[in-house]
């Protein structure tokens, strides 16, 4: 692009501004608002809605201020009488086919529509209704609700799926006033081959896409004097829940968050980073195994690559089922939560596991999906024989999942005061954690985390600097060559290599697929950035959300005494009493599982 | 080669192969051969004659300039053993035009067609040659140009001649096409793709078919030339899905370039190559948008791009790609051949050539014609097109499709070309005029335009998608007679802002007739909303208050 | 970058060999697998153009233009005289399955408007005199 200078004219007051930028940019930078619906920064700039629209001199019409670019001499005006009144013709058109049911729409509090339509004066709507808005509400998914009725067609929605994830599984479908967001053959997404990531509920400007709300079930349960309801929370929850109520992006808010969750009447306020801190055991002795008997001339698949984000799973299991077999057995730090909860801590705490309801709060939608598997509930199982269970009597190892936005609209809707709440801490055995399981929640986490425990492993020294710089970012693909030296002399260099984003994941699987990947370990996370900016975070304009966030999980990193998994007492203290060892035979009966091929070719063919 | 002392042109077009020519042609084979003259007379099946919008089958006999029409195959007979043998014009046979007496002199094809009102040169083959057979293109002086610019010019050279031309393109937005033509040379290769706009979606406009079905050759000379010039490596013509028959032509007369190697490896036996398929849209009007068709060919949904960047730079498969209209293209070899300077004899300042317009409507003839710019609307009506129908008054003119713009009758003294059209908010667009007469009422004619673009919004862009779909509605209500009187203002302000912030010219262009009638015919828009009456008695307001009789 | 080249004319060729006009949901994921197109956009593809359709029809298209000048020569009284003798409404398929009726954009015929075409055969001049014979010769095919 042109990285030239030029200089323009805005509403009558020179800018130097550069080349290459568009209108949106030079006026943003000049302090003038525009509004937009469906531009987005690097992932939609199709033009589509027409509400960004400025006068420039000379042109034949209006011009789009998010698609155009600035030249020497522009001579621009964006507050009119004719862009105000093309505006707000355009949005008036808008609601002439849209229901306007803000009372009653979970996106209110962020829906850009509501507000473009108040700010530019929006008080009537002057057009009538001319197509129905009766299209069925798409429930087919366990984690994302589509009100197709409400879809204003910004593209947004597809084009994350298509740049950003690309899993393609959405397109417009249709023409004219009939196109809308379709899945293949206009099948529901729950029955298409979507990973529920979320990302697209994240760029929705309106109430069409939302995630499917689990708020009212846990009501249920924790009202139910017979259930013993446990909640466990995950690392990227505690920097983004403040949020909700106001507060700044990236403040840290943990001790109030188990604060809130214990008056809401759970019965123990437990941690996911307790088991992230177990899975970094299971996965770093898988690990190892593997790279032991690759070194030593066995066969084993390499490079591994982690399994603790289901949506990057479902990713996998659609479009590169030939690669399966590196990915890591270890279920997910939310099942082996739910796994341990319904085995060690109901038999610790002498409760029936039939009593034991878990809930997990996640930044994710995905793990909605996820806890439904059935090849997940291990704990079921282990007790079938044991309690003479039935078929009737199965259960879950995990029960609901709330996203960080619902449990905000949860203790909203419990009337909890949360900014006031004092610190409050975990309940134990559960609740004690690392900051090598915190870190989780950022993209390189898992691989920090694993790099903690396998270098003290592999070199019996203590690490010299406990932050892995190389690992860290909000690069959309990171690699590494980590040296170990083993106290025989012998050196490994582990070849590291971490994805955020299922576009970037695709990029390395690629490489996975035809056998040319150099890596022993490789990190994916389906959202990118990581969990911080799972599909189930607060929504947020701020542009530098990932960064704030990250920077206060390392924060929480930091502050923690113990900061590599192995270390920490509960973690110690589970595998004396329980699982003897990593990747024993118990270990592997509840906390690891099996990979499923799922074709989208052959599946939509049935 | 052999001589005939006559030809018999049978008009092979859609429209005359549905009234049954195979047959006639067939049978007056079969008739000459018995009258023992089959040395002697030739039967040739060409293109549109021009005679074939009532269900008729026409015929041309060179040199005697007579055209028969209707010819049924009961009449072959009396043809050949009248015309042919005996030299007696059979006048009962002569096409007389409807509804208006033409004396004997005028029945020559030359006077029907008001050859002095028109000029051919893009349908100089049309009606004359084969249009199948590439050697009687090549026998009408074809591939000339073509031989001329590989042995005698640089690819600049035949730019300069395109710019000294001053040829503008025919598709409708009027870019001059030696300047397009400047833009892609430089742009690297080594793919560089040029494409044949033949989509033709524009209602009321079916010259690009003409073309097509009578002289598909000309136009393929003519991208092989812009190829040639622009340094093209692989061609597209990217064609309507429903124009069977000039899909057929032109695969035939690709085929046959590849036989002489006029198209493939070094072309002429020179270092230029250039390849060229068909490509068939699949119903989609957006399609004839550069950008749009480029998505289209690239297998997407017909969606246009936003631009810049423009194809010349980055086109299909993001490689430079010059788009061309059909009739911009069948005009090159004539300038080649006979010069950029002699081309603006032709013509008037600023808008130099012929221009191929289609007539339609409330006419007493309907067909293609070909005249030179200048000529003014109502020449074209009164004169080619024979007048308004039944002798009725004239309303108003659709000129250039439903996107182009309302002509009442004092502008009928208005010359077609850019310059003088663009003073009455108008311009030649896609090359269609659609004669109305007193019969006609506007507010159900911008209903019908407004639905086809309702309909043939691709659906990308708001303003686009939501006004469309909105003037319907409002339409649909006045023509229904519960039209309130601030829907004029609504209609004008969706209007506007249409034309303000569509995305592409579709939706800037949709309302532009809605617009202009709204000037032009607002008492007619007044008396559907507040005197609940249709004045033409077109729309079904008058059906509606009927209902009310219950008292 | 030129994956999906010919999606179009492969469209047409599936459709055009099936005996119903219609893209077979098997087909079109056949198609995608082998090429590796994602089915979503291939959908997309599929209901953007009017000559595609992803629902059986019948035997033979009729497609009426419904344009301005097939419009001023009357092509609503045709469109709803097609109707009443195929007793079906535009969109629909015959019960016996010989005939689907849709409406078209101007199909370059408004010469002699009004037209339609019936498969890949245009029809010009009509009548309801005119459809009357003109659908009595398809039935002779039967
Ligand atoms: C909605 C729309 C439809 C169009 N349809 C056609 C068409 O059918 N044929 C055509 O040649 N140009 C069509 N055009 C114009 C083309 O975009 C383009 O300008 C043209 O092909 C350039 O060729 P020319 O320079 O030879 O005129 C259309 C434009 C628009 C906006
Ligand atoms: S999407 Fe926005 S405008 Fe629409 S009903 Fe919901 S809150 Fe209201
Ligand atoms: S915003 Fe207005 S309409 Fe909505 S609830 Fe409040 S008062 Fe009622
Ligand atoms: S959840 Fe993810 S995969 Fe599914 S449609 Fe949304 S962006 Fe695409
Ligand atoms: S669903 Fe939401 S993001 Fe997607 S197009 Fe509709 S409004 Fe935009
Ligand atoms: S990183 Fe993601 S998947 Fe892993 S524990 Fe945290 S929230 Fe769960
Ligand atoms: S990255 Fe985190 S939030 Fe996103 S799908 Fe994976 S686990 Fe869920
Ligand atoms: S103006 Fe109409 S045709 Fe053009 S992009 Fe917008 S919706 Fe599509
Ligand atoms: S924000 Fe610019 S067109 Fe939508
Ligand atoms: S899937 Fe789209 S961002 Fe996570
Ligand atoms: S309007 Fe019907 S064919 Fe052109």
């Amino acid at each position: 692009m042109d990285n030239k200078t030029v200089t323009i004219k805005i509403n009558g007051v020179e800018y130097t501004v550069d080349g290459g930028s568009t209108i949106l940019e030079a006026c943003r930078k000049a302090g003038i608002e525009i509004p937009t619906l469906c531009y987005m920064e690097d992932v939609c700039d199709e033009g589509s809605c027409g509400i960004c629209v400025v006068e420039v001199l000379k042109a034949r019409t209006l011009q789009r201020a998010c698609i155009t670019q600035v030249f020497e001499g522009m001579d621009i005006k964006t507050n009119t009488p004719k862009v105000r009144l093309a505006r707000k013709t355009i949005v008036e058109l808008i609601l002439a086919n849209h229901p306007k049911d803000c009372l009653n729409c979970s996106a209110s509090e962020i829906c850009e529509l509501r507000k473009i339509s108040y700010d530019l004066g929006v008080t009537e709507t002057p057009f009538e209704q001319t197509k129905e808005l009766d299209l069925p509400l798409d429930l087919t998914s366990p984690a994302i609700v589509r009100d197709l009725n409400k879809c204003i067609l910004c593209r947004r929605c597809v084009k994350v799926c298509e740049v950003v994830q690309s899993v393609n599984v959405i397109d417009i479908a249709g023409r004219g006033i009939n196109s809308r967001v379709s899945c293949f053959m206009d099948k529901g997404i729950g029955e298409s081959y979507c990973t529920n990531c979320g990302q697209c509920i994240k760029v929705c400007p309106v109430g069409a896409l939302t995630e499917k709300s689990d708020i009212g079930r846990v009501w249920d349960y924790l009202s139910d004097p017979t259930k013993h309801v446990v909640v466990q929370t995950a690392p990227a929850v505690r920097v983004a829940i403040g949020e909700e109520f106001g507060m700044p992006v990236g403040s840290l808010v943990t001790g109030q968050m188990a604060a809130g969750l214990r008056r809401l009447g759970f019965n123990g306020v437990f941690d996911t980073d307790f088991s992230a801190d177990l899975t970094i055991m299971e996965e770093g002795t898988e690990f190892l195994g593997r790279l032991t008997k690759v070194l030593g001339g066995e066969e084993a698949s390499l490079p591994v690559i982690t399994s603790c984000s289901p949506g990057w799973i479902k990713f996998i299991e659609h479009y590169y089922p030939k690669c399966l077999p590196n990915v890591s057995s270890c279920k997910s730090p939310q099942q082996m939560f739910g796994a341990v909860s319904k085995t060690y801590y109901a038999e610790k705490m002498g409760l029936d596991p039939r009593n034991i309801i878990c809930i997990s709060i996640m930044p994710c939608t995905a793990k909605k999906y996820e806890c439904l598997r059935p090849e997940l509930d291990d704990a079921f199982d282990h007790w079938k024989d044991k309690l003479m269970l039935k078929d009737e009597d199965h259960f879950q190892d995990v029960d609901a999942v709330l996203t960080t936005r619902e449990l905000g609209r949860m203790m909203k809707e419990g009337g909890i005061d949360f900014v006031n709440l004092p610190d409050e801490s975990f309940d134990s055995p559960l609740g004690e954690s690392t900051g090598a399981a915190v870190i989780f929640g950022a993209t390189g986490g898992v691989m920090e985390a694993a790099l903690r425990t396998v270098y003290e492993v592999v070199t019996e020294k203590p690490l010299p600097k406990i932050e892995l710089e190389a690992v860290r970012g909000m690069q959309g693909i990171k690699k590494a060559d980590v040296p170990l030296v083993k106290p025989d002399g012998t050196e490994i260099v582990a070849k590291v290599a971490i994805a955020s984003g299922l576009g970037n994941a695709r990029v390395l699987l690629e490489e996975v697929n035809n056998g040319t990947s150099p890596y022993h370990f490789i990190e994916i996370m389906a959202c990118p950035g990581g969990c911080l900016n799972g599909g189930g975070q607060p929504i947020c304009d701020d542009p530098n959300v990932c960064e704030k966030r990250a920077s206060a999980i390392y924060q929480q990193d930091e502050a923690l005494t113990i900061r590599k998994s192995h270390d920490n007492p509960e973690i110690k203290k589970i595998y004396e009493d329980y699982f003897e060892k990593p990747n024993s035979h118990k270990a592997h009966e509840l906390l690891h599982t099996h990979y499923i091929e799922r074709d989208i070719y052959e599946q939509e063919k049935e | 080669m052999k001589f005939y002392r006559t030809h018999v042109l049978v008009a092979q077009d859609t429209k005359s192969i549905l009234a049954g020519s195979k047959r006639i042609e067939e049978t007056l084979i079969e008739e000459i051969k018995l009258a023992g003259l089959e040395n002697e007379i030739r039967v040739i099946p060409t293109g549109s004659l021009g005679y074939s919008e009532n269900n008729q089958v026409a015929i041309a006999i060179y040199p005697d300039n007579i055209i028969y029409a209707p010819v049924l195959t009961s009449s072959v007979k009396e043809i050949v053993e009248e015309h042919f043998l005996k030299g007696r014009i059979i006048k009962a046979l002569a096409h007389p035009m409807k509804h208006k007496e033409i004396s004997m002199e005028e029945r020559t094809s030359e006077n029907q067609l008001n050859i002095d009102v028109q000029k051919r040169i893009i349908l100089k083959n049309v009606g004359q040659i084969n249009p199948e057979s590439i050697h009687e293109y090549i026998a009408a002086d074809g591939y000339m140009a073509l031989e001329k610019a590989l042995s005698e010019m640089t690819p600049e050279s035949v730019i300069e001649e395109m710019k000294t031309s001053e040829l503008r393109g025919r598709g409708g937005a009027g870019f001059p096409t030696g300047l397009k033509w400047q833009f892609t040379r430089p742009n690297p290769g080594p793919t560089k793709y040029v494409i044949c706009n033949a989509d033709e979606g524009e209602p009321g406009t079916f010259k690009d078919r003409e073309i097509m079905e009578g002289d598909p050759h000309k136009m393929v000379e003519g991208m092989i030339l812009a190829a040639y010039a622009v340094g093209g490596t692989d061609g597209y013509i990217y064609i309507r899905g429903e124009y069977n028959l000039s899909i057929n032509r032109l695969q035939k007369a690709i085929d046959a370039c590849y036989e002489y190697g006029l198209l493939g490896k070094n072309i002429l036996g020179t270092d230029f190559s250039f390849d060229l398929c068909i490509h068939t849209g699949a119903g989609a009007y957006i399609c004839g948008e550069e950008t749009a068709l480029i998505n289209s060919i690239e297998g997407k949904r017909g969606e246009p791009r936003k631009k810049p960047p423009y194809p010349p730079s980055q086109g299909l498969w993001q490689k430079p790609t010059l788009v061309n209209n059909v009739e911009t293209f069948a005009n090159v070899p004539a300038i080649i051949n006979h010069g950029g300077e002699w081309y603006k004899t032709l013509g008037v300042e600023g808008s130099y050539g012929t221009k191929l317009f289609s007539l339609m409507g409330d006419l007493n003839w309907k067909g293609t014609i070909e005249i030179p710019f200048g000529t003014t609307i109502g020449k074209i009506v009164d004169t080619i097109g024979h007048g308004v129908r039944y002798d009725r008054v004239l309303k108003g003119i659709i000129l250039g499709g439903s996107s182009g713009s309302l002509i009442v009758p004092g502008e009928l003294n208005t010359p077609i070309d850019f310059q003088s059209l663009s003073r009455i908010e108008a311009g030649p667009g896609s090359g269609s005029i659609l004669v109305m007469d007193e019969t006609r009422c506007i507010v159900d004619i911008c209903l019908n335009i407004a639905e086809f673009f309702r309909h043939e919004s691709c659906g990308k862009c708001t303003p686009c998608r939501e006004g469309n779909a909105q003037i319907c509605h409002l339409l649909e209500m006045i023509s229904y007679g519960y039209g309130l009187p601030e829907d004029l203002e609504k209609l004008e302000r969706i209007a506007n802002t249409m034309m303000e912030t569509s995305f592409c010219p579709l939706g800037q262009t949709a309302p532009s007739v809605l617009l202009q009638a709204l000037k032009k015919f607002r008492g007619e828009f007044l008396a559907h909303i507040d005197e609940n009456i249709c004045p033409a008695g077109v729309c079904e307001i008058n059906f509606v208050e009927e209902e009310c009789s219950c008292g | 970058m030129e994956e999906k080249k010919h999606l179009l004319e492969q469209l047409h060729e599936i459709q055009n060999n099936d005996d119903k006009h219609y893209l077979p949901k098997e087909k079109v994921v056949e198609l995608a697998k082998k090429h590796g197109y994602d089915l979503a956009q291939v959908y997309g593809v599929e209901t953007f153009y009017t000559m595609y359709s992803t629902k059986p029809r019948g035997k033979h298209i009729i497609r009426i233009c419904e344009n301005q000048s097939c419009h001023m020569a009357n092509s609503k009284k045709l469109i709803r005289h097609m109707e009443a003798i195929l007793n079906i409404s535009v969109g629909e398929t015959t019960e016996d399955g010989f005939f689907t009726l849709e409406l078209s954009s101007c199909l370059g015929m408004c010469s002699v408007s009004p037209a339609m075409m019936i498969d890949e055969v245009p029809y010009g001049n009509l009548t309801e005199d005119r459809i009357d014979e003109i659908l009595a010769t398809y039935k002779e095919d039967k």
